[in-house]
C-alpha cells in the first residue's frame, strides 16, 4: 500500500470529533466566565467610585487570574479544560492556568532550577507577543502622533 | 433588565469568542499556547483598527475577559504613553500588562509552593 | 534457526517461568481487573514524585516476580527492560537495587517485546535465567510527551491514555509446565509519514502490519495457527487499520485483539485504549500469562508495537516511525 493512499484512509477513517458537542461545551463555559468577569466588573464599579475604569478592568483581571490559578492549584481547572477546551483556554482564567500548572509540575525540581524557570513553558510565548506588539504598536502610534 | 441584558450580551460575545477558538482546535489540533497567541494578537488588532472599543461596548467583559481583552490593554497603553514621548510610547503597553502579568507570576508561585499536580481522573 | 528474511525459531527451549503485574488505580478498574497480582491505590504510590513511583513499580514487580519462584536476583543473569522516560530513568534506576547484569533497552512502547526477543535468544544461548521487565505511567509519560497534568487540555480523539503499570517476566531455561517462546520476528522501522503526535494507533498499524506479514511469510504459517494474534497499543482505530492493512496484503486476522484497546473498560473512555511501554507488559504478565497458564490459550503472537517519536521530533514536523516486533509464545498439552 502507498504512502499517500494511506494518508487517504486515515482522513476519512480516523475518528472525527463529536463537533457540534464540543462547541456546545465551550460556548457555554467561556459564556458562565466572562459573566463572572462582568460580575466583578460591576462589583469593583460599584465599590470602588473613584477608580477610573482601566483600573477596574485591571482589577477584574486580576481577580479572574487569581480564581483561575486557585482552580488549577485545587485541580478543578483540568477538569473544566476536559470538556470546555476552547471555552477554558481563552479566558484569562486559561492563561492563569497556562502559568500555574507548569510552576507545580516542575517544583519537584527545586524552586529556582524547576518551578521559576518552567513557570513560563506554556505561558512564554504570551508574554513574548504581548510584548513586542505593545513595543511596535508604541512605535506606530508614536510615529503617527508625529506626523499628525 | 439592563443589568440582565448585559450579562447576556458578555455571554454570547465570550461564548462566540471560546467557540471559534473550539473550532480552530477541531480543525488544525492546535494548542493551548498557539491559540492563546491567536486570541492575544487578535485583541491587539481589533484595538489597533479601532474595532475593538465598539465591541467592548456592547458586549464587556464578553470581550475583555478572554485574553483579546489583554491584547488591546497593551495597545492602550501603548497609545496614551505615545502622547507623552518615545520613550512611553515603548513602555507604557507593557505597564498596562503589569497587573495581569503580576497576579500570573505571584499566585503561580504562591500556589506551586502548596500544591502539587495530580493526574487526571477522566 | 533463522528461517526466511526476519524470523528465528528457538533451538531450545525457553520457559517463562514467572510472570508479575502491577496496575495503576485506574487500570484496576479496567476489563483486566481479576488478573493483575498487585494494585496500586494511587499513583504517587508514596513517593515523593511520579518518576519515583515508576522506579518503585519496577523494583517490585521485578523482586515479586523472582521471590514467586524463590530465585534470588544474584542468581538471574540479565535484567532487561526499558520505558518511555528520557535515559530510559526508572528502569535503571530501580536496577541499581538488584546486584544483577543490566540491559537498557529502548524501542517505545514495543520494548517488551524487544526485551523478550533479546532474552529468548540470551537463554536459548547459555545465559540461564533473564529478566524483562517494563514500565509506564501516565503522570511521567504526559510530563515527557505532552503537558503538566494540571493544564486544561482537551484530549483528541484519536487519542490514548498511558497505561500506568508495570509488568515483568522471569525467562528461565528450567523445564517445567510453562509457557515457551518458540522464536520472534524483529520487525523493521516503518513509516508511511503519519505525523500527528495523537493518531498513534494509524502510525504504528503499517509497522505492526509489515512484522506480522512479513512473520507469516518467514514461516509459512497461516493466521489460524494461532490462538490469538495480540498487538501492543494499536488501540480500537489502531486494531482496525491493522485488520484492513493485513487483509490487503492477503492475510485476515479474526483473532486479532490488542492490549490497549481491551485493558479499559467500555465505561471508562479514554479515547482509543491504552499506550505506553507498560501497556503490553501488564497485559502480558497479567492476562496472557494466565491464560496461557490455564491452557485457554495454547499458541500465541504477541506483537507489542512502538511509535518512536520524541517531543522534539514532533515539534520539527518529523512524521512518526512506528515498530513492532512479534514473539512466538506457545504452551504445550
Amino acid at each position: 500500500m502507498e504512502d499517500k493512499q494511506y494518508m487517504e484512509y486515515i482522513h476519512t477513517h480516523a475518528q472525527k470529533s463529536a463537533h457540534a458537542i464540543t462547541l456546545v461545551w465551550a460556548f457555554a463555559v467561556g459564556g458562565i466566565i466572562c459573566c463572572i468577569g462582568q460580575g466583578f466588573n460591576d462589583l469593583f464599579t460599584f465599590a470602588l467610585p473613584d477608580w477610573d475604569k482601566s483600573k477596574i478592568g485591571a482589577l477584574v483581571s486580576m481577580t479572574m487570574i487569581f480564581l483561575g490559578a486557585f482552580l488549577t492549584a485545587i485541580g478543578v481547572y483540568d477538569k473544566i479544560g476536559i470538556r470546555a477546551g476552547g471555552g477554558s483556554i481563552v479566558p484569562i482564567t486559561g492563561f492563569a492556568n497556562s502559568v500555574v500548572s507548569p510552576a507545580m509540575e516542575f517544583n519537584k525540581e527545586g524552586i529556582v532550577l524547576g518551578m521559576m524557570a518552567k513557570m513560563f513553558v506554556i505561558a512564554g510565548p504570551i508574554i513574548v507577543a504581548g510584548t513586542v506588539s505593545s513595543v511596535i504598536s508604541g512605535i506606530i502610534y508614536w510615529f503617527a502622533g508625529m506626523v499628525g | 433588565m439592563e443589568m440582565f441584558l448585559g450579562y447576556l450580551k458578555a455571554f454570547a460575545v465570550g461564548g462566540l469568542v471560546c467557540m471559534i477558538a473550539q473550532i480552530l482546535i477541531n480543525k488544525t489540533k492546535m494548542t493551548s499556547a498557539r491559540i492563546l497567541v491567536l486570541f492575544l494578537l487578535g485583541g491587539v488588532f481589533l484595538e489597533l483598527v479601532g474595532a475593538f472599543k465598539f465591541i467592548e461596548n456592547f458586549a464587556g467583559a464578553g470581550i475583555t475577559i478572554p485574553i483579546t481583552g489583554f491584547g488591546s490593554t497593551i495597545v492602550k497603553g501603548a497609545r496614551e504613553g505615545a502622547k507623552i514621548g518615545f520613550f512611553e510610547a515603548v513602555t507604557y503597553g507593557f505597564r498596562n500588562m503589569a497587573g495581569g502579568l503580576t497576579a500570573a507570576i505571584f499566585f503561580g508561585f504562591l500556589f506551586a509552593l502548596i500544591f502539587r499536580s495530580h493526574s487526571k481522573k477522566v | 534457526m533463522k528461517v526466511g528474511k526476519q524470523t528465528y525459531l528457538l533451538d531450545s527451549d525457553v520457559y517463562i517461568q514467572s510472570a508479575y503485574s502491577l496496575a495503576g488505580p485506574y487500570e484496576s478498574k479496567g476489563n483486566f481487573r481479576e488478573y493483575f497480582d498487585a494494585v496500586m491505590e494511587d499513583d504517587e504510590w508514596k513517593c515523593k514524585s511520579h518518576e519515583m513511583a515508576e522506579i518503585q513499580m519496577q523494583r517490585y514487580v521485578i523482586g515479586e516476580c523472582l521471590s514467586r519462584v524463590n530465585v534470588n536476583p544474584m542468581d538471574c543473569d540479565a535484567i532487561m527492560g526499558g520505558d518511555l522516560i528520557n535515559q530510559i530513568v526508572p528502569t535503571s534506576f530501580s536496577a541499581r537495587d538488584f546486584r544483577t547484569p543490566f540491559l537498557g533497552l529502548y524501542n517505545a512502547c514495543a520494548t517488551f517485546g524487544e526485551a523478550m526477543a533479546i532474552g529468548s535468544t540470551l537463554v536459548s544461548g547459555d545465559f540461564q535465567k533473564v529478566i524483562c521487565c517494563t514500565s509506564s505511567h501516565y503522570a511521567t509519560a504526559e510530563r515527557q510527551y505532552r503537558y503538566p497534568l494540571e493544564l486544561g487540555t482537551q484530549p483528541t480523539p484519536e487519542s490514548q491514555w498511558t497505561v500506568t503499570g508495570s509488568g515483568a517476566v522471569l525467562l528461565s531455561k528450567k523445564p517445567g509446565d510453562y509457557p515457551k517462546i518458540k522464536g520472534f520476528t524483529i520487525g523493521r522501522i516503518v513509516d508511511f509519514g503519519l505525523s500527528d503526535p495523537n493518531n498513534m494507533g494509524g502510525a504504528m498499524a503499517p509497522a505492526a502490519c509489515n512484522t506480522i506479514v512479513t512473520h507469516f511469510r518467514d514461516t509459512g504459517r497461516s493466521p489460524d495457527y494461532y490462538d490469538m494474534i495480540i498487538t501492543g497499543d494499536l488501540g480500537r482505530f489502531g486494531r482496525e487499520t491493522l485488520h484492513y492493512l493485513c487483509k490487503k496484503e492477503g492475510y485476515v486476522l479474526d483473532n486479532l485483539n490488542d492490549c490497549g484497546s481491551m485493558v479499559y473498560s467500555d465505561k471508562q473512555k479514554p479515547g482509543q485504549g491504552g499506550s505506553g511501554a507498560g501497556c503490553c507488559s501488564l497485559v502480558f504478565a497479567s492476562y496472557l500469562y494466565k491464560k496461557l497458564i490455564d491452557k485457554s490459550l495454547k499458541k500465541i503472537l504477541f506483537v507489542p508495537t512502538g511509535a518512536m517519536l520524541s517531543k522534539d521530533s514532533a515539534l520539527q514536523g518529523e512524521s512518526i516511525p512506528g515498530i513492532a516486533h512479534a514473539v512466538i509464545i506457545e504452551r504445550e498439552d
